[in-house]
């Protein structure tokens, strides 16, 4: 088991591009960490940057303590699972977990009785003598488990390990990685683009976007906290609302002018964000979660009126997209001031089944409690 | 339903009968006349009534010390030229899939002896093996050797002759197993090499464990191609050595030919051809049992 350690870690293709960007983050020792991002933001980069299989342009990377930059994959202890499993197709499931012991030459009544206790482990003993090609998805990927933990690596690498699963089976894996990851208590870089995986599966979650690191924090804080308009936008489905506004004070009561509308907030806000004193009677963006937008009753105070835009039942939850007045800004825009991109519709999650159609108006209620705050530039206000 | 297929099953076989036709008139006649004529002791020329024989021609022609020494000979051609020119194949494939720099320019080098015509690679190689101090081939070894060789003639020597023909087979033909060695290369998953890389396999040991085992069938392919063709030598020969020094290089294919044109024994030749074809057949259905195997079990 051990740490690893990315110090400024930089990666830069021949062609030029940056793919990684002053990278500087910690896995705990026993930690598992999620890597998430879109598609192409390089998370995939650094975790092969870890294994061995990318060259490091700049910055050093630790694992234990120990400088690996230079030493070959083989050198490096550590245990990877791939998007695909690379199985190999040629070996019986039993040759498949014994061959990193093979590689590590232990001895012939040992590998056997490793192999047999991991095939136990992860209900694989019936499938032993058998290949890949004939196994289910979900079976191949307990395979590139065991095929991982079958030797004392001192860390997990997951490469998308639940990507190529159907959805059903994507939820039954994911609780299995969990259990076993807090099993053996071994430190795991995990690599998702799936936000709903980085917040089940993770400890820590890390945001990275083009490169760069947007934020680390626990689930929970990356959720509520969001440290840019990027996460907050990234993290939660759907994500969140981000908002122009002004905020004023109205006999010592902080309020939004939203336009249209305006947005009484607590009191409690100015207290829970003191940097929110300097913004008082300047434009500044205001995140809303799309679960804190109600249907207004004959209590509202500031009645938002909108039009359904689209209506998406789940059965247990209704998302609505509705058009109002009110200057909604991308979440994924570089420059938040000045976005050329045409508005996005305000969504709003309520429980329960609705019946709205596209066309009808509606009365919504913005909670107050529980917002986020952003200046112009996208960065959160505390 | 079953209108349909049958429908689709008459459209096949009408588009299948020029190809049939072909087979039948150019194929399969050939070799049933030749079949039928390996009984016979049909000698054109000959005054002799023909007659039905039976298997007399294939009694004569395993009591032939001549047709013997070719079999020998051929058998010994594939298990020489065989395994080296795949190994040699195999590494040629294995170096330019390296990506190293220059690589098409040597792929294009390595394959150009297999579009030239054989007749002319063995004239080439005549002159090559040329007797004297001054073929090309002595001059070499006597560089190499520092003078100790002594300048022989290789097409005329009982002992060198095969070797010779040997070598510039595996040089012309081992371009043609490189490029589908090659392709096969390029088609094995470069995630499996990482996967072995992280299981703490070295490059030899990632050679055995999967480059070879993923190679598996374009190897059985090249190496039953070229054993056939091994099987079928005969330009070299005749160009090179017609047969020669003392049946040393003479093969199946080149008695045949002997038999049939220069002595008219069509009875006989038609025997050594149908002992050659059971020969191919016996390998190819060799090679296709191990190819099922390996599909059966994946």
């Amino acid at each position: 088991m051990a740490s690893i350690v990315f110090d400024h870690v930089s990666k830069t293709y021949s062609d030029g591009a940056d793919v990684i960007r002053q990278l500087h983050l910690a896995v705990e020792n026993g930690e598992l960490l999620v890597l998430v991002g879109p598609s192409g933001c390089g998370k995939s980069t650094a975790l092969r940057m870890v294994a061995g299989l990318e060259e490091i342009s700049a910055g050093e990377i630790r694992i234990d303590g120990r400088v690996v930059n230079d030493i070959p994959p083989q050198r490096r202890n550590l245990a990877m699972v791939f998007q695909n499993y690379a199985l190999y197709p040629h070996m019986t499931v039993r040759r498949n977990l014994e061959f990193p012991l093979r590689m590590r030459k232990l001895a012939g009544a040992e590998i056997t009785r490793r192999a047999e206790k991991i095939a136990e482990m992860l209900d694989l003993t019936a499938l032993l003598e058998r290949k890949p090609k004939a196994l289910s998805g979900g079976q191949r990927q307990r395979v590139a488990m065991g095929r991982a933990i079958v030797r004392d690596a001192d860390a997990f690498l997951m490469d998308e390990p639940l990507s190529n699963l159907d959805a059903k089976l994507r939820v039954q894996i994911r609780t299995e990685i969990a259990s076993l990851q807090a099993r053996l208590d071994v430190t795991t870089l995990y690599v998702t683009h799936d936000q709903v995986e980085a917040m089940t599966l993770g400890q820590r979650v890390a945001v990275i976007r083009e490169g760069r690191l947007q934020q680390v924090a626990p689930p929970w804080e990356i959720y509520r906290q969001p440290a840019n308009i990027f996460v907050a936008g990234f993290i939660g489905s759907p994500g969140m609302n981000v908002l122009r506004g002004t905020l004023e004070a109205v006999d010592g009561n902080p309020v939004i002018d939203l336009g249209p509308t305006r947005l009484s907030l607590p009191k409690q806000t100015l207290v829970d964000h003191p940097g929110l004193q300097a913004d008082l009677g300047q434009a500044l963006l205001i995140g809303i979660r799309p679960e804190a937008i109600h249907l207004a009753d004959n209590l509202t105070k500031d009645v938002l009126p909108a039009q359904a835009h689209a209506v998406e039942s789940l059965g247990h939850e209704t998302i609505l997209h509705v058009t109002t007045g009110l200057t909604t800004i991308p979440c994924d825009t570089i420059n938040p001031a000045a976005s050329a991109t045409p508005a996005p519709p305000l969504i709003a999650v309520l429980p329960g089944r609705h019946t709205f159609r596209p066309g009808d108006s509606l009365r919504l209620d913005i909670d107050g409690n529980g917002l986020c705050f952003f200046d112009m530039s996208g960065n959160a206000v505390r | 339903m079953r209108a349909r297929f049958g429908d689709q099953t008459s459209t096949a076989l009408m588009l299948a009968i020029p190809a049939l036709l072909g087979l039948t008139l150019f194929i399969l006649l050939p070799f049933l006349t030749a079949l039928a004529l390996s009984f016979t002791n049909l000698r054109l020329g000959s005054p002799l009534p023909v007659e039905w024989v039976g298997l007399e021609q294939f009694r004569r022609i395993f009591s032939d010390a001549d047709f013997l020494r070719a079999l020998a000979n051929n058998l010994l051609f594939a298990a020489v030229v065989v395994p080296l020119q795949t190994a040699l194949a195999l590494a040629l494939a294995l170096l330019l899939n390296q990506g190293l720099r220059g690589a098409t320019a040597f792929r294009t080098l390595f394959f150009m002896p297999v579009v030239f015509p054989m007749s002319l690679v063995a004239v080439i190689w005549t002159l090559v093996y040329a007797p004297g101090p001054n073929g090309m081939m002595n001059a070499l070894l006597e560089q190499v050797s520092f003078g100790y060789w002594e300048a022989r003639d290789f097409l005329r020597d009982p002992v060198l002759a095969l070797p010779a023909i040997m070598l510039l087979s595996i040089w012309q033909g081992s371009g043609y197993q490189m490029v589908i060695l090659l392709a096969g290369l390029q088609n094995i998953p470069q995630e499996l090499y990482e996967g072995a890389a992280l299981d703490g396999a070295g490059h030899r040991q990632q050679l055995l464990h999967v480059t070879l085992p993923q190679l598996r069938n374009p190897l059985i392919f090249v190496m039953l191609v070229t054993t056939i063709l091994a099987f079928r030598l005969f330009d070299q020969v005749q160009i090179m050595t017609r047969g020669g020094p003392d049946n040393a290089t003479t093969t199946v294919m080149y008695e045949t030919v002997q038999a049939i044109f220069t002595r008219r024994q069509v009875g006989r030749a038609c025997a050594m051809a149908v002992v050659f074809f059971l020969l191919v057949l016996t390998i190819t259905w060799l090679q296709r049992r191990l190819v099922r195997q390996e599909r059966e079990v994946a």
